[in-house]
């Protein structure tokens, strides 16, 4: 896919607040608006998977919430789940389950998911039910917005909109390309 | 996004700001009409695309669709228009849950988007276009994307904040 302009990430990524696998000082950064109940970022999840195994410490790789309510009626509610595992320090371990079990995202499901991180229950049923982080994933979403995204998954390497194919060989590809420039 | 770049962007015939919008009254479900005079007083977005459930298509109608509240926070109202049928936007709506109302320029075909400028004739299908409107219903922003790029809602909704600031 094409566009008449590169759309800018806005705003760029930060650590006090993005959601960060790997060392911001990597030569390229992988960053993902996606929606955990969209089927697409589902095959994106096992392909970006492989990417980090291929590029090791040379990816910093970030999700942002772009969760699709209308269409997918537990993407919020699990936007909130994976937030609530983060502010207990396991954000990518709910990411990970949560992408691992789409077909499973009712509450009931996610409060399961919790008990096996053995997250507190306790903060993670309070979070929850008052819906601590819907802001910040509504803020994520907008973020998104201004952004540029206009489907999900929706990827930014180095801060700039990624438009082409999202297949393992080109995200490879176009990453390492990105490392080499760099080395 | 200024007007002059939003002109630079369009690639067609598309009408330009600074043009008052035509006005048109077309079907949205059997038995019931919208006219686009009766949202005088607000902005309006108007999202002409190609075709219900193409896939560019479904991804942008659900991108306004979830974008719905922040437009309605600045006091929009977004419309859809395709030359599909009453019949087939009540399906896309259904299967979108969308809550954008859909305009079928079915009959005589495509003749809102003639006026408008973004009527495909070759394929006998509207452009990917975006018209802001302002509360006078004058075209304050325009743009055509390719055909199969949906062009987000970043560009519109700048432009949207843009006209409500000079407005107070």
């Amino acid at each position: 896919m094409s566009r008449e302009e590169t759309a800018q990430l806005t705003p760029p990524v930060n650590e006090s607040r993005d959601n960060i696998h790997g060392s911001q000082k990597a030569p390229v950064t992988l960053l993902e608006y996606g929606d955990y109940e969209c089927p697409y970022c589902g095959q994106a999840y096992s392909i970006i998977k492989n990417v980090q195994n291929i590029l090791g410490n040379s990816l910093c790789f970030v999700f942002r919430n772009f969760p699709i309510t209308q269409s997918h009626p537990h993407a919020q509610h699990s936007a909130e789940a994976a937030e609530c595992a983060g502010a207990q320090n396991k954000f990518w371990e709910m990411h990970d389950i949560l992408y691992e079990h789409q077909q499973a995202l009712d509450d009931k499901h996610l409060k399961k998911y919790a008990e096996v991180l053995e997250l507190d229950k306790y903060r993670f049923k309070n979070d929850m039910s008052n819906h601590i982080y819907a802001s910040r994933v509504r803020e994520d979403f907008l973020s998104g917005v201004r952004s540029g995204v206009n489907s999900t998954p929706c990827f930014y390497i180095n801060g700039l909109r990624y438009d082409n194919s999202w297949d393992f060989e080109a995200l490879v590809k176009t990453l390492k390309s990105h490392i080499k420039k760099l080395a | 996004m200024s007007d002059t770049q939003s002109q630079q962007q369009s690639q067609t015939t598309a009408l330009q700001p600074g043009i008052t919008a035509p006005d048109f009254t077309l079907r949205t479900t059997p038995d019931q009409s919208i006219s686009l005079n009766q949202y005088r007083g607000n902005p309006v977005i108007l999202v002409f695309y190609p075709a219900d459930f193409s896939p560019v298509c479904g991804d942008e109608m659900t991108l306004f669709n979830e974008l719905l509240p922040e437009f309605q926070r600045l006091n929009a109202e977004v419309i859809g228009i395709s030359v599909d049928g009453v019949w087939c936007h009540l399906a896309f709506s259904k299967e979108k849950n969308l809550k954008i109302p859909l305009l079928t320029d079915f009959e005589p075909k495509g003749e809102v988007a003639k006026k408008y400028g973004v009527y495909r004739k070759k394929d006998g299908i509207t452009e990917r276009a975006l018209f802001l409107l302002d509360r006078d219903g004058i075209i304050r922003y325009s743009h055509v994307s390719p055909i199969g790029v949906n062009p987000g809602a970043d560009g519109v909704l700048k432009a949207l904040e843009s006209i409500s600031q000079s407005k107070g």
